[in-house]
């Protein structure tokens, strides 16, 4: 997607991503961008269905509650789709909605696992 | 968005064979089972049947013209179509319905079965909920939403729609969910609005000469049981020269009854619908109305216009509580009637099973955990797995369609990776098929093929002034790729 160059080691903005394994990716983001760009840039598993044009909730991410804080009130039509998002917390927002500037550096945004814990039970196998 | 090799590749050993998969049907559901399936398994090649020449599903036949930022999804399936080990045939029914005088598939399970290790159903919910009360086949002026919904959205199957919007004022939409607001807010909406939009020509000449001004949107419940969204109501209360009519007593009364437990997207609905109320102007051109605590008994027709509907017999409901469960209708034996024109037929799509596979009639799904296929006594069948509406039933958005697909996808590649489907022997994939198919005389269609079909859409879409202006007919697809 973004074929701009990715900020170095000391230039813009730190963002961990804690994936749907429970794995921690920490990287950086420019100054402007969303964290639906930053995560699509750095090839995690992230969907953004509408790009976002705030038609989907697919971008959904959980904050950690201090930079949550720092953003500015959700708009109607953002909080119509959190409605919809699965596993949605207090400190849900949009990832496409959430812009990267200094305040949020050191951000922690968490992807829900949207792919439920499975757990075949009472089915068995059929032998041929 | 982009590919992740999410396992290594030498995870597979050298020797096996490439993990061989047909999907059925090319909705969400197909869609996001493939993604995710080619993304944690790069070895694994796809084969994707869809009965219509072009794919995608209700994302083009179902989701609302004035909703193209919903559309966009189509994108993320255009980069699936793009892998290498992707591959769509178009024009390819798989499997017979289980109906009588049911049309015979192009192919059935038992032909893709021996060419594959597994296969997806994720065929969609390819029918209409009915009411099956009278007059509800008889009349002109009743019909599915499902036959409007298609009309409007080019779905070739119902271009021959007989319908005249200019023979009344007021439309009945039976039905609350998603569905039913859409199909209000296409009646009301104005129409140099729509014109921007891909809906088709011959529906705007439809609209035009519509007479249309009045829509009562109808449930059977209360409205706490609403299931239509914020996104579709809010639309709806924005609607310009539009009245909005509810019973505000009935709401005030639910409220002081339940609106304390609810959760934040139905508190959000009913802070809406109250602030719909509130700033709603009287008095205005057109009007829309939310009805609750009915029922359709009859569907009726007058003397002076016999074959026609002129009104609605509603008997009327009282809602009484369940243990553990939703509030359920109860009719109280008095009835109502409704004069209208027009009424839409709106309490949700079905699936329905095809020949070959374990159905459940009851719940109209296929049976299975997690995504994994089992029969009628719970047990597994292995190979088999399904997504989308036909797993799920048919509710809910396409991100929830597309979790429920990404579980499926999961449930799958786990299969594949701890030996459930067998030692992975050589399977020949789609050739063979594809030689059945050219000698039953069926044109198949590639991803290709469609691309340049979307393209002529595009262009003629150019020269009306609006996105696309789709194809409406199967011949005319398969033309233009001749
Ligand atoms: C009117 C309407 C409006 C909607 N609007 C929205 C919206 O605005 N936003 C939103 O998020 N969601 C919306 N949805 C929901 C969304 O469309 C569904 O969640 C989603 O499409 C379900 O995906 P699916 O793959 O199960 O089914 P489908 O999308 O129906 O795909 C099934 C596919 O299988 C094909 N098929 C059927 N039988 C066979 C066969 N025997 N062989 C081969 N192929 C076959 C069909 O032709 C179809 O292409 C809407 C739904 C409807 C009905
Ligand atoms: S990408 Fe759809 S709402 Fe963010």
């Amino acid at each position: 997607h973004s074929k701009r160059k990715r900020p170095g080691p000391n230039e813009g903005f730190e963002v961990n991503f804690i994936t749907q394994d429970g794995e921690k990716v920490t990287v950086r983001a420019h100054e402007g961008e969303s964290l639906l760009d930053v995560a699509w840039a750095n090839d995690l598993d992230l969907e953004g269905a509408c790009e976002a044009s705030l038609a989907c909730s697919t971008c959904h991410l959980i904050l950690d509650e201090a930079s949550f804080d720092k953003l500015e009130e959700p708009c109607d039509e953002e909080n119509d789709m959190l409605d919809l998002a699965f596993g949605l917390t207090d400190t849900s927002r949009l990832g496409c909605q959430v812009i990267m500037n200094k305040d949020l550096d050191g951000v922690t945004a968490r992807m829900p696992s949207a792919t439920r814990n499975m757990y075949v039970d009472g089915a068995k196998p059929k032998h041929h | 968005s982009s590919t992740r090799v999410a396992f290594s590749t030498t995870e597979t050993p050298v020797e096996s064979a490439p993990f061989r998969l047909a999907v059925i049907g090319s909705g969400p559901g197909g869609f996001y089972t493939a993604q995710r399936v080619l993304r944690r398994l790069p070895n694994a090649k796809v084969d994707m049947f869809e009965a219509l020449p072009i794919p995608h599903g209700l994302v083009r036949y179902g989701v609302a013209p004035d909703h193209p930022e919903v559309k966009n999804v189509m994108s993320t399936f255009d980069e699936v179509a793009e892998n290498p080990n992707f591959r769509f045939i178009g024009n390819t029914s798989v499997g017979t319905l289980n109906q009588p005088n049911a049309k015979p598939a192009a192919l059935e399970m038992s032909d893709l079965q021996p060419n594959y290790h597994a296969i997806l159903l994720a065929y969609g919910a390819p029918e209409d909920r009915a009411f099956g009360i009278p007059g509800e086949d008889r009349l002109v002026g009743v019909m599915g939403a499902r036959t409007f919904v298609g009309f409007y959205n080019g779905l070739p199957s119902e271009q021959n729609l007989d319908l005249d919007l200019s023979k009344t004022d007021t439309a009945v939409v039976l039905g609350q969910g998603n569905v039913a607001l859409d199909v209000a807010r296409i009646l009301l909406m104005p129409l140099e609005e729509l014109k921007k939009t891909d809906l088709t020509e011959k529906t705007i000449k439809l609209l035009e000469k519509s007479t249309i001004k009045h829509v009562h949107v109808v449930g059977r419940r209360g409205p706490l049981e609403v299931a239509f969204t914020s996104k579709e109501l809010r639309e709806m209360i924005n609607l310009p020269d539009t009245t909005f009519h509810m019973d505000k007593e009935l709401f005030d009364s639910e409220m002081a009854l339940g609106g304390k437990s609810l959760d934040r997207p139905r508190k959000r609905l009913m802070s809406l619908l109250e602030k719909g109320m509130k700033e709603s102007k009287p008095n205005q051109s057109k009007s829309w109305t939310l009805s609750f605590l009915r029922s359709p008994k009859a569907f009726k027709d007058s003397p002076e216009n016999p074959g026609v509907l002129s009104s609605i017999e509603f008997g009327i409901n009282r809602l009484e509580s369940q243990e553990g469960g939703p509030r359920r209708a109860v009719d109280t034996g008095k009835t109502e009637e409704l004069k209208c024109g027009m009424a839409f037929r709106s309490i949700g799509y079905k699936s329905i099973g095809i020949q070959g596979i374990p159905f459940d009639e009851r719940k109209g799904i296929v049976p299975n955990i997690g995504g994994k296929v089992v029969d009628a006594q719970n047990n597994i069948v292995p190979g088999l797995y399904t997504s989308g509406w036909l797993k799920t039933g048919p509710v809910g958005v396409i991100v929830s369609t597309m979790s429920e697909a990404f579980q499926t996808a999961e449930t799958l590649v786990e299969d594949v990776k701890n030996g459930a489907l067998g030692p992975l022997e050589p399977k020949a994939g789609a050739e063979p098929l594809l030689e059945k198919l050219k000698e039953k005389g069926v044109r198949t269609v590639s991803y290709q093929d469609w691309k340049r079909i979307e393209q002529i859409e595009f262009q003629r879409g150019a020269q009306l002034g609006k996105p696309r202006e789709k194809v409406l007919s199967v011949e005319e697809m398969l033309h233009l790729v001749d």
